[in-house]
């Protein structure tokens, strides 16, 4: 059965196989994958003469899943979701990261320390935050202008299609703390049937007005041709739009979900030594506060945050973008890893039957 | 051919004889072996080729459908080494029939194959297979395997200390169902059925309930499909069958240069054309004929399912009904009109008969097609255009529950299968004319 498996799927799969001075990353694509380009490929090729390639989909954890069971791994590295990396860890679908192989900060804070907690496990190095927050565009709505969660599902004060992302994970918080729950309450009350109930409640008054997203750089694409008034998208995306190529675009960072995501090594990638040898490399304080020149997410060192200066037209000042900034977490939720590892194929399943129905 | 002319061997008792004096039966089928072998070589590219990317897969595919062995061998992804786990709860179940309350026995048999779970790094696997089943309750393999080295006697209490949803009779049926190879649960799960904690088949909850639905709008929307590509492709079809030569050549570009285009181009050509901002809605504001807040939803639901793939899927019908009405003679129908036929006599009882073969062909054609669409209904289906093979791709790659997929794929591959059946009974296969 498995060798067959593998035959066929060796038959039909287009695995790139990466050759012996190049390293494949598999990331999101868009102006987040650019930040990596800059901030790490780049100067990782100039010291190392590695070229770096850059994979692109639409959530790395998918193929990567596949990629391992079928046991064809065409990629080195991968950036992954946190909760994602947790549930690929768990079922053995990773390489562990010895964690000594992270340098220390520059004033010999050691690694450990240096990261924010919980952004080293086994098999997962963060190397942001990010956070998924709604944004809209200011020419349609001249009066009014939306301000909290609550106004992302008023169809009445604020008309004009939604955008969403095509997943549970997410909607269903931001729901929640739409329909007046604490940040704090929302994973408890949706551990709960009459929870989930709720929030798929709250969805429902707008689902006819939605527009579904799956990749990230469809939001901000949706909210330029006018598609959608509002849409939800990842920070970063929106701050690209709004601040490079000047989009009239506003975030709303109320009713914010963030999360760390970074790097794993599938299980059986080719060429890991240079894997390792490059998440060395990307994520020592500097490069990951480089990255933060080029994309608005929050790094995931404590050393690297007093680094990040101007974005890289040298005029905006990037501490209020950021996800993590203090006026930003006021109403704001961290998401939850076992929550989702737990849940996500139930969730999905009753997410499938909503949308279809 | 030469057998034809041997004498049959009752007529010769003593059997006829080469001039080598061999046996004439056994000469012949010597060097018929050797033009067969020949032929054989001649078409074993084709028969591996067939094997490989068709019938096994669909071997593979059925068996998947109907196993999912996560729960009863654990693989090593590095090595491919196969460990049995579980085993003694399974032996457990094998003592003990459906519905027994779980004793210390049975929870002292969990805590020690948690234990081996945790040294495989299995325990994630067997969540997962287990979820499937009982939603929820992938967490507890996993939380549970991690301390499973320090789970003391009585090991009932141990458990469920960890997390009492251990007690849930769901649980244990699914683990129960798990135990044994073969399980016809995913098939339960692609038709909307699940098994209850006494084992009887139910309807799973009202909010959960999709696949039949889809199954059901799949349908629907294909023989749409189908009856619109008629609709649209028959007229064109007649006209390209009747045109001179010269200017049904030019017409049949105008057929082929879509059906040579990208799938991909021509569906976001649509997305193009029809979303909110496009060049329909924008050219009828333009116009006054709608108002700027009055823009049509004309893509990303059902709408723009059918108009995308009825225009993607024309060519499949245009093209067998041309290659039928090609060689109809005009003069039939001349001749019917001559003999008093109005012409929707002329066309009903004389032309279209003629075009049966083409119609059937197109239809089978186009239907099938529909059924296994996937690309455009998930680029301009939006949310209530998806059909059912969105779903098996889902499966197949995000929920990576691919005995799910392969249950409902092979659903899919049955309702053709019947649909082809019938045709054959009704139009008869003989009378099928591609082109």
């Amino acid at each position: 059965m498995k060798r067959t498996l593998i035959l066929t799927s060796a038959l039909v799969a287009a695995g790139v196989a990466a050759q012996a001075e190049e390293l494949a990353v598999m990331s999101w694509g868009g102006a987040y994958s650019k930040s990596q380009v800059e901030a790490y490929h780049k100067p990782f090729t100039e010291k190392t003469g590695v070229t770096v390639i850059d994979v692109v989909a639409d959530n790395p954890a998918t193929p990567i899943k596949a990629q391992v069971e079928a046991g064809n791994v065409s990629v080195s590295i991968a950036d992954v979701e946190y909760a994602d990396a947790m549930a690929l860890c768990d079922e053995g679908l990773l390489e562990e990261i010895d964690p000594s192989i992270f340098a220390d900060a520059p004033d010999g804070t050691p690694a450990m320390e240096d990261f924010l907690p919980g952004a080293v496990t086994d098999c997962f190095v963060a190397t942001i935050v990010f956070s998924t927050i709604y944004a809209y565009d200011d020419t349609k709505f001249p009066d009014a202008k939306p301000t909290t969660i609550a106004d992302l599902f008023d169809l009445e004060g604020f008309p004009g299609k939604r955008g969403l992302r095509k997943t549970p994970k997410v909607n269903l918080e931001m729901a929640l703390m739409a329909d007046g729950v604490a940040p704090e309450e929302v994973y408890d009350m949706l551990e709960t049937d009459e929870g989930v109930e709720r929030a798929f409640a709250k969805l429902d008054t707008i689902k006819d007005e939605v527009v579904w997203w799956e990749a990230g750089a469809q939001p901000p694409q949706l909210l330029a041709d006018g598609e959608v008034a509002m849409t939800t998208a990842y920070n970063g995306r929106i701050f690209s739009a709004a601040v490079a190529e000047e989009k009239p675009f506003v975030s709303v960072f109320n009713g914010q979900v963030y999360e760390y995501d970074g790097y794993v090594i599938p299980l059986g990638a080719p060429n890991q030594e240079r894997a390792l040898e490059f998440l060395t490399f990307a994520t020592q304080t500097q490069q990951l506060a480089d990255q933060a020149k080029w994309i608005s997410y929050g790094p995931a060192r404590k050393s690297s945050g007093p680094l990040v200066g101007l974005y890289e037209d040298g005029e905006t000042e990037m501490g209020p973008y950021m996800p993590t900034a203090e006026a930003n977490l006021e109403v704001a939720l961290p998401s939850s890893v076992e929550f989702w590892a737990d849940r996500n194929v139930e969730l999905s399943e009753r997410f499938n039957a909503w949308l279809a129905n | 051919m030469a057998d034809m002319t041997a004498t049959p061997p009752e007529a010769a008792p003593q059997g006829l004889q080469t001039a080598d004096g061999r046996p004439l039966k056994a000469a012949l089928a010597e060097s018929q072996a050797r033009a067969k072998r020949r032929a054989f070589y001649l078409v074993a590219p084709l028969l591996a080729f067939i094997l490989l990317t068709f019938v096994l897969p669909i071997g593979q595919l059925l068996s998947r459908s109907v196993s999912d062995p996560r729960f009863i061998e654990h693989v090593d992804r590095s090595s491919g080494e196969v460990t049995p786990i579980m085993t003694g709860l399974r032996a457990w179940f094998d003592d003990n029939p459906a519905g027994t309350e779980p004793d210390e026995a049975a929870y002292a048999a969990l805590a020690a194959d948690l234990v081996l779970l945790a040294d495989l790094r299995g325990q994630g696997d067997v969540g997962t297979r287990i979820n499937y089943e009982a939603p929820g309750t992938r967490s507890l393999f996993t939380k549970t395997a991690r301390r499973a080295e320090d789970l003391q006697a009585p090991f009932r209490e141990a458990i469920l200390d960890v997390d009492e949803d251990w007690a849930d009779p769901m649980l244990w049926q699914a683990m129960r169902d798990a135990s044994s190879r073969f399980t016809a649960n995913f098939y339960l799960a692609a038709l909307d059925l699940a098994k209850d904690e006494t084992g009887k088949i139910v309807n799973v909850p009202q909010e959960r309930q999709v696949y039949v639905m889809l199954f059901e709008r799949t349908a629907i929307l294909s023989v749409l499909i189908t009856f619109l590509t008629l609709v649209l492709g028959f007229p064109v079809a007649h006209l390209l069958a009747t045109l001179p030569l010269r200017y049904s050549n030019l017409l049949m570009i105008l057929v082929l240069l879509p059906f040579w285009t990208s799938l991909l181009v021509r569906t976001t050509s649509w997305m193009v054309l029809l979303q909110s901002q496009g060049v329909i809605n924008s050219t009828l504001v333009w116009l006054g004929v709608i108002g700027e807040d009055g823009r049509i939803q004309m893509i990303y639901n059902q709408l723009g399912t059918v108009i995308a793939m009825t225009h993607i899927l024309l060519p499949f019908m245009v093209l067998p009904l041309y290659s039928v009405m090609r060689p109809i003679k005009p003069a039939y129908v001349r001749a019917a009109r001559s003999l008093g036929a109005t012409s929707w006599t002329a066309f009903r009882r004389i032309y279209l008969p003629q075009t049966v073969p083409g119609i059937g062909a197109g239809a089978l054609l186009v239907f099938i097609l529909a059924v296994g669409y996937y690309i455009t209904p998930a680029l301009v289906g939006g949310a209530d255009g998806q059909l059912i093979s969105n779903l098996i791709a889902f499966h197949m790659q995000n929920s990576l529950n691919w005995s799910l997929a392969a249950a409902l794929a092979s659903l899919l591959l049955a309702g053709v299968l019947i649909l082809y059946w019938l045709y054959d009974r009704l139009v008869g296969i003989d009378n099928l004319k591609l082109g």
